[in-house]
């Protein structure tokens, strides 16, 4: 059974068996506008909770995606490095970021499910 | 006052308008405290004419390099810079526009940027280039920083080859960062070894082609030897001509060459503004300091310009920006490009191969005067001289004779004593038989 | 009647390749002497091949750069209402000064002897911008406005430094251009931000929250980014000061004051000047520049080297951080500065005087209060007046119109205008940020402000979205592609 979570920073992670899978929101790819570039961490890399995992671009601006859970990198999308636009096409499908193992699983309980993340993006200004 | 269109009608029309009684009123956010009491402590304005004269005379207590036999160098050339260059350069559209923030009004700016940029790649045999720095001592020491973010590293090994100034700036820029300098002597007998230094936390090793004090050397196995290490090579130019006829940095394996353009196009101006260039391999663009201009297609898709990969630079990325600089050297890069375009590329091989049989003719001459030996062995046009006085002593006495004979080290160098009697000369293609014969004659009298 | 095109070319609108794309490798518009006949000395290093660039005539060479300036928009051309940029006319009599043989024919290392004229100009434009701001010295060698705020820090790092005080943080309000951040993380301090009140102006008591013993320097520019003079900026002041901090004024927008305002009373520590602004030498598609730095009493020591000074039998170079000079933080450029932009300040200067630089930073207020003035009647100001030399707009005015200020921008270049700043600073939505400068009519104003109301009534309207993501239509080229451009770079021209 998969689940599903999001962060504030607009990051979302799905869990399965052991292997979750890390990307930007719709929202957030929407924000972006254009992709141009994204920049993933090596596969075998530790990441901690909240620590800068890659980074993505637009034309007119940077942000960095910070990772929803600490564990250690399996796999990374490389289709998004050499076509960026994925991202735009399908943010939270074919334009995931990276795989990972996770070391705490019990970190994913403090994220919002995906009814909680749509009631937080409508107290969001925009 | 011949800026300034508002009549005094108009103020007071304007200031109805803003529902103002006084200019003074619209101030009145700044502190009484604060307030400039009275007028300026400064003369009243001036006409053309009175302008003119009183800068003239300032002007003219100057001695022009250009009316005497010259022969500075040390990281400012004289070169002849056609004379359309500078008619064309003072253009309104070229001179008053500013950074091409809007590419649709800005082609021109933007297509000589992109010219620029290749033909700055091509000279040095690197992938890329930007549209500019300040100049080469502040482009040497963004290299090393550029080092040190791309192999996450902090060593710099810095040859004493470099010009102070590039070596002074990069030191600077060390003392307010992670950055460590292992700056090595001032090497005039281009001895050093530079690969047995290496080790693997060395970020990059900083070279200069032609060496500061002439030395000519392939730095080619020191390429690889930073490769095997993970360190980065950067090569310095501070005379650009002579990538017209010596093997370019690029292909002696450097990673990053960063250099100073004001010989071509510029001018001296007492050394100010000069044209930072910096160019490196593709790979390591991201992490580039500066502006970049980039080829892409407009709505009716016909090709144009734009800036590109902006999110490196400082209006973006705020404090994770590769640099913090804005304004570069947008004009200097111009007349940069015009004088290569002028030149072209049988203009700019012959100029580099006329600036170096000159200089080889002046120092085979000099080799036979009395006090004087040679440094290097290869050089292209300028090499160090150990004279048999201090070459302070040696520059004025050849001043007074209105002969700008060299570039005494030791103003470089004032803390080294054994640099007091070398002298750098400088031979460009202004330089006349006339010039030679009155420094072989001026020198033979001072050092006798 | 239209042929069908052989070259591209409608009327003046004229197609230009590349260089490269042009003449043929042998040709040169140059024609050098002879190379004399001598064994080389290059010492096996002789470049080999060819390095691809092309081979053009002279007057192949002048239509090319012609036909490029054709294609670009510059104060001559029109109104520039860059706000922030300060594109106000620049006189050619400073190009003329700067072109005298005696200041662009000397070279950096002469004797010292042989260029007292040069000495003298440096010294005496240093010397009026101390009476300017009546600061206590001032370091010439600083190359733009960012490498002047590089100068700054520094000095302030190594005055803290000096004490043994290791401070960490510079504090940066979120309204500051992206340069002050950029500068304090090269001088290797922490950024932290301060944010805006509702009135534009920094909120102080934020600010008072985060200065502790930590802070080495506030960074402030003052008018500020929006335009507004922080007027509480005493009290700002004083607060740094107890904190001992030292308070750094970002002078980007000293040409609003000139005359006005005494800036050492603003009890600041050190404020760089840009000479491309406030004294008129030319922007020159993005440079040079010349970022001179006055600094207070307490930090003289520290500035950079070279620097000018009365010596016995005239005026010298300090070139090193010796003897007097022992503590400064070192060189932060080759040779002696801007020397080129100086001579063009200084020219600027003398043909103003005093009394027309009160002038020109009076009309330049009033300029930018009669656009706010007239232009609120369509547009919605960010915050009320009196402004500054520069007018702040946000994108209220075309909520729901779907034209966003990027349309409004580009529609403008149609009207013949350039476009004002966009989208800076971030403390607004939508931002629109206008600098007129003193050199405009008020022909020239009032002709702008009717355009810029008929196009926001056009706006507001209804229907004309698709009309204003069209524009421009009437320029060399229309809305480029900036994605693509950064998807798959192509930085140089290469052979196909």
């Amino acid at each position: 059974m998969t689940v599903l979570r999001f962060t504030n920073e607009h990051e979302w992670i799905s869990f399965d068996e052991g292997t979750a899978t890390v990307g930007i929101t719709d929202f957030a790819a929407h924000q972006l506008g254009d992709i141009v570039f994204v920049e993933l961490p090596e596969v075998g890399k530790t990441i901690a909770k909240a620590a800068q995992a890659a980074v993505v671009e637009s034309v007119k601006a940077a942000s960095e995606v910070y990772s929803p859970a600490s564990g250690t990198v399996t796999a990374i999308n490389q289709a998004i490095v050499d076509q960026p636009g994925n991202v735009n096409e399908s943010p939270e499908g074919a334009g995931w970021f990276y795989k990972m193992s996770l070391s705490a699983p019990g970190e994913l309980s403090g994220l919002m499910d995906k009814e909680a993340y749509d009631a937080y993006l409508k107290t969001l200004d925009h | 006052m011949r800026f300034l269109p508002l009549t005094d009608a108009d103020r007071a029309d304007m200031l109805k308008a803003v529902g103002a009684k006084s200019v003074d009123d619209l101030f009145c956010d700044v502190p009484a405290a604060a307030r400039q009491s009275g007028p300026l402590p400064l003369p009243r304005g001036l006409g053309e004419m009175e302008v003119e004269r009183r800068l003239s005379v300032m002007a003219g207590r100057n001695l022009a390099a250009s009316d005497v036999p010259c022969f500075l160098g040390a990281g400012a050339y004289r070169h002849h810079v056609p004379a359309a260059i500078d008619q064309l350069l003072t253009r309104g559209e070229f001179l008053t526009a500013y950074t091409p923030y809007q590419p649709e009004v800005s082609q021109g700016t933007l297509q000589y940027l992109f010219e620029f940029q290749t033909q700055v790649a091509m000279i040095t045999g690197m992938e890329v280039a930007n549209a500019s720095l300040y100049d080469g001592a502040t482009a040497c020491a963004e290299a090393a920083l550029m080092s040190a973010r791309v192999t996450k590293r902090a060593k710099v090994l810095m040859s004493g080859n470099v010009h102070p100034h590039y070596r002074e700036v990069t030191a600077t820029q060390a003392k307010f960062t992670h950055l460590e300098v292992e700056a090595l002597a001032p090497d005039p007998f281009g001895l050093e070894d530079l690969i047995g230094r290496l080790d693997g936390e060395t970020a990059c090793v900083i070279v200069q082609l032609p060496g500061f004090f002439g030395h000519l050397k392939d730095y080619s196995a020191l390429a690889k030897a930073c490769q095997e290490q993970g360190a980065l090579l950067v090569v310095a130019v501070t005379e650009p001509v002579a990538l017209g006829a010596v093997k370019p940095p690029g292909e002696m394996g450097a990673d990053i060459v960063v250099g100073d353009g004001a010989s071509l196009g510029v001018g001296l101006n007492f050394g100010g503004p000069g044209l930072g260039l910096v160019a490196v391999k593709e790979k390591y663009v991201r992490q580039m300091p500066g502006r970049l201009i980039g080829e892409t297609a407009d709505a009716d898709g016909k090709r144009g310009w734009v800036l590109t990969l902006s999110t490196r630079e400082q209006h973006i990325r705020r404090e994770k920006a590769t640099s913090n600089i804005c304004t570069n050297s947008g004009l200097c890069a111009l007349a940069f490009s015009m004088h290569m375009t002028f030149l072209g590329e049988a203009g700019f091989t012959k100029l580099a191969k006329l600036n170096h049989a000159r200089a080889v003719q002046l120092a085979e001459r000099l080799a036979q005067v009395k006090g004087v030996k040679i440094l290097p062995s290869a050089f292209f046009n300028e090499f160090a001289v150990q004279l048999s006085k201090p070459a302070v002593q040696v520059v004025e006495a050849l001043a007074s004779k209105r002969i700008l004979g060299g570039v005494p080290v030791s103003r470089l160098y004032p803390s080294w004593p054994e640099m007091e009697n070398l002298m750098l000369i400088a031979v460009t293609e202004t330089v006349s038989d006339e010039d030679m014969n009155a420094l072989i004659e001026g020198l033979s009298e001072v050092l006798s | 009647m239209s042929l069908e095109s052989h070259t591209g070319n409608r009327g003046l609108v004229i197609e230009e390749p590349l260089i490269f794309e042009q003449g043929e490798p042998q040709r040169s518009a140059v024609d050098l002497p002879d190379v004399p006949d001598v064994p080389g000395r290059l010492g096996g290093l002789e470049r080999q091949g060819t390095i691809g660039l092309p081979g053009l005539a002279e007057p192949e060479c002048v239509r090319h750069y012609t036909r490029l300036s054709q294609k670009n928009f510059g104060i001559d051309s029109g109104f520039y209402p860059l706000g922030s940029c300060t594109m106000k006319h620049n006189p050619r009599l400073s190009e003329k000064a700067a072109r005298l043989n005696g200041f662009a024919n000397i070279h950096p290392l002469q004797p010292e002897t042989t260029v007292q004229g040069a000495l003298e100009a440096v010294s005496l434009l240093g010397q009026w911008l101390m009476d300017l701001t009546g600061m206590s010295a001032v370091a010439m060698s600083p190359a733009a406005g960012a490498h002047g705020e590089l100068c700054g820090l520094m000095a302030i790092r190594a005055a803290l430094e000096d004490k043994g005080d290791a401070r960490q943080i510079v504090l940066v309000p979120e309204s500051a251009h992206g340069t002050n951040p950029a500068t304090a993380a090269l001088c290797g301090y922490q950024v932290v931000s301060i944010p805006a009140n509702e009135k534009g102006r920094v909120d102080v008591a934020a600010l008072k929250a985060k200065l502790d013993g930590k802070v080495a320097a506030l960074m402030l520019t003052n008018p500020n980014t929006c335009g507004l003079f922080e007027s509480e900026i005493l009290e700002i002041a004083s607060a740094v000061k107890a904190a001992g901090a030292y308070f750094y004024c970002d002078g980007a927008n000293f040409n609003a004051i000139v005359g006005r305002v005494k800036v050492a009373d603003l009890g600041i520590d050190c404020m760089h000047i840009n000479l491309h602004k406030t004294f008129s030498t030319p922007h020159g598609g993005g440079g040079p520049g010349a970022g001179p730095v006055v600094l207070s009493k307490r930090l003289k020591a520290y500035a950079p080297v070279p620097f000018v000074r009365q010596g016995e039998g005239g005026l010298e170079l300090v070139e090193h951080g010796l003897g007097e000079a022992a503590k400064s933080f070192g060189r932060m450029k080759g040779f002696h500065g801007q020397f080129g932009v100086m001579i063009r300040a200084l020219a600027y200067i003398l043909s103003m005087g005093g009394n027309g630089l009160y002038q020109a930073s009076s009309d330049a207020v009033l300029n930018a209060n009669y656009l706010l003035a007239r232009l609120s009647a369509e547009l919605t100001p960010s915050f009320p007046g009196p402004c500054m030399h520069e007018a702040l707009f946000d994108d209220r005015f075309l909520k729901d119109t779907g034209v966003t200020t990027l349309d409004f921008a580009k529609a403008m270049i149609d009207e013949g205008f350039h476009p004002m700043t966009m989208y800076f600073p971030l403390v607004v939505h939508g931002a629109l940020l206008m600098e007129p400068t003193e050199s405009e009519s008020k022909q020239t104003l009032d002709i702008y402000v009717e355009t810029l109301l008929s196009l926001a009534r056009k706006a507001k309207a209804g229907g004309a979205a698709e009309d204003f993501k069209a524009a421009p239509r009437m320029t060399p080229r229309r809305r480029l592609d900036e994605t693509r451009a950064a998807r798959a770079p192509v930085l140089r021209w290469k052979q196909a």
